[in-house]
């Protein structure tokens, strides 16, 4: 465990000094998350999926243990070789070890937020393998030397003018250039020079189906395909919920799927990986990195059943107008709040404060986590280990002091309009947190209970 | 040993066993010829749909749209003939500059216009990414209403590598303006075969 070098507030008042980029990246998202109701409002029996989706992850977490048994025999007997990795250094010792024994150094990677848990970009870089994501945007934020700002939209965060200055940098396009039709023409030529040259891919997993031990690949760019097919060695990272018992499921969730993400009927491409096409070596990690852990939490274990969507983020009032990097942690948003703390509850503590908790989030969710109210369960657990700022607990004790008696409920209520009126120099100062933004209120004249007590008898 | 262990934690934190769902029943169709439905959703996607009544209709169209200069393969034996075969055995990354790839496709779901293609029919796995532009050829009775109808047609089919395809590869990753032809096929083109 460890404390964040910046919490979220911290983090999120970096993003929101420009405040026209907040406007814009609000609206963006709220953009998607009007495409997605539009996507679900066309299917009349949505909800049932959704009950559906929830109901088959529910048995799945039920049943792990034998759905990755039955995983692995069928998944060798297509020719598949299976690792596990029980946390994230495994994972990425075993990444290695494949490019060692193959003598290989450099590696194509197609979208995989698992890898960013991971951190196996770092972890290889630093062993002198150089790994080239890519999804246009994983390209264009590790030119740009940051992690995705979002597990759908990884430089939602940019602007056009931005990215063009990255690639005349990187990519040698002239400047000024911020047609996303050229930008993305570029990428295009340069990603393919890429595709033809390396000789491992890694892609990520959307699902896997312990009946046919194949697993599935969405992408609309086509670049996990490019790299896996041209690729001597296909290396598939994947986290041990992603698997689903039979293929039939697969119509389920991929209905689901792209409808919440990004509005879209299906991905572009939706690739069914069972066997190594002749002569080439395909492998599959499975790994844990505290999953196991999260189903032993009763209130927080159906945070396993997410398909990784986004749509969470995607209507969050609190993720549109923070960004993704105020969440410093690979999976930002609603969902990344829940899962983090479990990885670690000292630096994510802040996390699950990050939230209105007004629901919007368990209202979209495809597969029905309850993700408010694990929110604010999480708060409580974390508040009982004591990983809370001092001054919020005593806050809150204040609080507590305050609203449990009526007397001085009565009397805070007077000293708060007193000061309002009288001093607001004292509430209106950079000491206030709710002043950051804001202005204070005009202080009512009387009380409610004040005004009721004059006005409530003679209607 | 991670294996075990992994496995070991499940079995301790695992809740108490639950059913899978009844299967589940979609919504019926409204009705039974999904072409329209099939070709607005390609549209919509930014693919385009054209119905012929023979090999030699789409023979006749792909010679007016592409110069005899440029690569175009296939792996359709009625169109063998006319265009350059695929060798299956071949190096994929012989396949870099093909410019149209013609395949077969099994069959076409209306409801997102995605159409599956697997292994037997693909030649290469990379072909329909890897050239610029893709024609799948769909019988026009082979149209499915939903994905469900799409897993119970492929049933347990255990083919090395299937895909469904619905349209040409795009992204929206700058600052969500849509993009067609990011990595795979620049355009797509579906013809419904009498």
């Amino acid at each position: 465990m460890s404390k964040p070098e910046k919490d979220h507030a911290a983090l999120s008042d970096v993003f929101t000094r420009d405040t026209d980029r907040v406007d814009w990246h609000d609206e963006t998202l709220w953009w998607i998350r009007a495409k997605r109701d539009n996507a679900a409002h066309q299917l009349p029996e949505w909800e049932l999926l959704r009950e559906q989706a929830s109901q088959i992850k529910e048995n799945v977490l039920s049943r792990l243990d034998s759905y990755l048994l039955e995983f692995e025999v069928q998944a060798e007997k297509n020719g598949i070789i299976l690792h596990w990795a029980k946390d994230a250094a495994t994972h990425n010792q075993i990444v290695y070890d494949i490019l060692q024994r193959k003598g290989l150094k450099h590696m194509v990677k197609s979208k995989s937020m698992l890898t960013e848990e991971c951190h196996l970009n770092e972890f290889l870089e630093e062993k002198g393998v150089e790994v080239i994501d890519s999804d246009l945007g994983e390209r264009i934020v590790q030119l740009a030397k940051e992690p995705p700002s979002h597990i759908v939209l990884p430089c939602i965060h940019k602007k056009k003018e931005e990215i063009g200055e990255i690639f005349s940098q990187h990519l040698g396009t002239p400047a000024g250039i911020s047609d996303p039709k050229i930008l993305t023409e570029t990428a295009r030529n340069h990603l393919r020079q890429v595709f033809l040259t390396r000789k491992v891919a890694l892609t990520g997993v959307n699902f896997a189906v312990a009946e046919t031990g194949e697993f599935v690949v969405c992408t609309n760019e086509g670049n996990a395909d490019m790299g896996a097919h041209l690729s001597e060695v296909h290396i598939a990272a994947m986290g041990i919920e992603k698997i689903i018992p039979k293929r039939k499921h697969l119509g389920v969730f991929l209905r689901l799927l792209t409808r919440s993400a990004t509005g879209q009927p299906i991905t572009t491409y939706s690739s069914h990986y069972a066997k190594p096409r002749a002569g080439q070596e395909m492998h599959l990690i499975l790994v844990d990195n505290g999953r196991s852990a999260q189903l032993g939490r009763a209130d927080f274990r159906n945070s396993l059943k997410c398909i990784r969507c986004g749509a969470c983020m995607n209507t969050c009032p609190v993720y549109r107008r923070s960004g993704g990097h105020s969440y410093h942690t690979a999976i930002a948003g609603p969902i990344g709040s829940i899962l983090a703390p479990n990885l670690d509850m000292e630096k994510y503590a802040d996390l699950p404060f990050a939230s209105t908790l007004c629901g919007s989030c368990s209202n979209v969710c495809p597969v029905k986590i309850d993700i408010h109210n694990q929110l604010y369960k999480w708060r409580q657990v974390i508040v009982k280990a004591g990983y809370v700022d001092s001054k919020k607990v005593a806050a809150m004790k204040l609080m507590s002091f305050t609203l449990s008696n009526t007397a001085r409920f009565v009397m805070a209520g007077k000293a708060g309009r007193m000061v309002l009126k009288y001093a607001p120099f004292a509430v209106n100062n950079s000491q206030n947190v709710w002043y950051k933004q804001r202005e204070m209120p005009e202080p009512p004249e009387m009380s409610f209970r004040a005004w009721y007590k004059k006005h409530g008898n003679n209607e | 040993m991670s294996k075990a262990e992994i496995l070991a934690a499940i079995q301790r934190n695992k809740p108490v066993d639950v059913e899978l769902p009844a299967p589940f029943v979609p919504g019926p169709a409204d009705k039974q010829d999904f072409r329209e439905s099939f070709s607005g959703m390609v549209n919509q996607i930014g693919g385009q749909v054209l119905s012929v009544e023979n090999w030699a209709a789409i023979e006749t169209y792909v010679h007016q749209h592409f110069r005899s200069d440029e690569r175009i393969v296939t792996t359709i034996e009625g169109l063998k003939p006319a265009f350059e075969n695929v060798d299956p055995t071949a190096d994929p990354h012989d396949l870099a500059d093909v410019s149209l790839a013609i395949l077969p496709g099994h069959f076409g779901v209306a409801e997102n216009a995605a159409v599956w293609l697997s292994d037997g029919q693909l030649g290469i796995r990379v072909l329909p990414f890897i050239c610029q532009h893709l024609v799948i050829v769909l019988k026009q009775d082979s149209l499915l209403a939903n994905m469900h109808e799409a897993y119970d047609r492929i049933g347990k089919d255990r083919q090395g590598f299937g895909v469904f395809i619905a349209g040409p590869s795009k992204t929206a990753d700058i600052e969500q303006s849509l993009v067609i032809g990011a990595h795979g096929a620049r355009s797509l083109l579906v013809f419904l075969l009498k």
